[in-house]
């Protein structure tokens, strides 16, 4: 294992602590949630092999739902997050492409940059964990849910990057 | 057949992807089939250690709010005894006192926030409770269990877009039902109430004595707002509930010592019909 791995492998319990100890009683005016847990799949390095970006999404979500007695939603969730990363890396390619080990964080990238990036990966997550889990009964309120807690937890990832000395 | 394993080969990410959501959707739609609790929950030992530990420190910024309540259900309490010392004491009365017992355990994970919200508590099988038994706060119903391990329970809250309460309200409608339609957990929704019944604002909803999980007459709400439109068959009613759920930390589950008795009973008319 290389520094880089270790690092990873930090992360990934230091994201699910923060999600299952402090995050999972937080909701901001009744609406915003927020799951950060999603950082560790966005934040992992651009050439990531996809297998093993499906694999650690479904780890996460899948410890993430035992939590939230909600088995199966936030695993969906991620792994459908996870599936669509690549491809909207891809989409998002800057001119002369990426850097050889890069990842899509604040440091390495631009700001609009990673606005980009993660703003809608975010939104397609959040959109799938509400709909799944309440069903389109109550539309409009979902959706409130599904804006809010975008917000909210893209606010959180970037404050976790600007924080991390990383 | 070579053919076929290069092009799974080539569409392996896309491939891993559909079974994994599979998966995924196999457990959900296993959870959500109610009466089977899926096997995957809170209740295993290391996510509720978890769960214990951080409700152990959290309890503290509430230990004000909880001893007052605490101590409201205490008076509550000690005024039913004295009533039920001044009306009598015959033998059916016992009975029904005897009927059912109650179980005190802390809640250690809890959620109002979603559409479908489940509580962790931390007594299971070991301490006696087994599925489907009902759950009571401090003012009135909270859920019932749906799934306990050897230490440890999960929750069906009422708030839970399944859960559906057989209920009444008091002295002017026998059975209605109380549910929650997932916006606002400080209020249910009451279901069932036929237009020539005549209710007011501040009427109480109890439990009915109908099911099997809840004693009759235990708090559940009170009616906060009435509409109906000159074409429905029922009242569209809104009750403010008893409970906060936000800060229960203690509830009590209900066993009832007849239970086994009236589903025998029930299921053999049942079969004999």
């Amino acid at each position: 294992m290389n520094s880089r791995s270790i690092i990873l492998f930090l992360s990934f319990f230091l994201f699910l602590g923060i999600q299952v100890t402090i995050l999972r009683n937080l909701t901001l005016f009744d609406v915003a949630f927020c799951f950060i847990y999603i950082g560790f799949i966005l934040f992992l390095p651009i050439e990531t092999n996809r297998l093993i970006l499906l694999i650690l999404a479904f780890i996460i979500g899948f410890v993430v739902d035992l939590f939230y007695d909600s088995i199966g939603i936030h695993a969906a969730s991620a792994v459908l997050l996870a599936f669509i990363r690549p491809y909207w890396i891809n989409v998002l390619t800057p001119q002369g492409g990426y850097d050889i080990g890069a990842s899509p964080t604040l440091k390495q990238m631009n700001f609009f940059w990673f606005a980009s990036f993660a703003l809608p990966l975010i939104l397609i997550h959040h959109i799938a964990i509400f709909y799944i889990e309440g069903g389109s009964s109550l539309f409009f309120f979902t959706l409130v849910k599904v804006f809010a807690s975008t917000i909210f937890t893209y606010v959180v990832l970037v404050l976790v990057q600007l924080l991390s000395r990383r | 057949m070579q053919r076929l394993f290069k092009f799974i080969y080539q569409y392996r990410s896309f491939f891993t992807f559909i079974t994994l959501e599979i998966l995924c959707f196999f457990l959900i739609i296993q959870n959500n089939r109610f009466q089977s609790a899926s096997f995957f929950n809170s209740t295993n030992f290391v996510s509720a250690s978890i769960l214990n530990l951080t409700t152990d420190i959290q309890d503290y910024f509430y230990l004000d709010e909880v001893n007052q309540r605490l101590a409201e259900e205490n008076a509550r309490l000690q005024k039913l005894i004295e009533d039920q010392a001044i009306v009598d004491s015959t033998a059916i009365k016992i009975d029904s006192v005897y009927q059912f017992k109650f179980i005190t355990a802390r809640v250690i994970n809890n959620a109002t926030k979603w559409q479908n919200n489940s509580l962790t508590i931390d007594k299971g099988l070991m301490d006696g409770i087994e599925r489907e038994m009902g759950v009571l706060g401090s003012g009135g119903v909270v859920g019932k269990v749906r799934y306990a391990s050897n230490r440890y329970g999960v929750l069906t809250s009422l708030l839970h877009s399944k859960f559906t309460v057989s209920s009444r309200i008091k002295n002017k409608v026998e059975l209605c039902t109380t549910e929650w339609d997932g916006v606002d957990p400080g209020y249910v929704q009451i279901r069932f109430v036929p237009r020539h019944h005549v209710i007011e604002i501040g009427d109480s909803v109890l439990t009915s004595g109908y099911n099997a999980i809840f004693p009759k007459d235990i708090p559940i709400g009170v009616i906060t707002d009435i509409n109906i439109s000159p074409e429905e068959t029922f009242y569209s009613i809104t009750a403010k509930l008893v409970n906060d759920f936000s800060t229960l930390s203690y509830v009590h589950v209900v066993v009832n010592r007849f239970k086994i008795e009236k589903d025998s009973i029930e299921s053999l008319i049942i079969s004999n019909e």
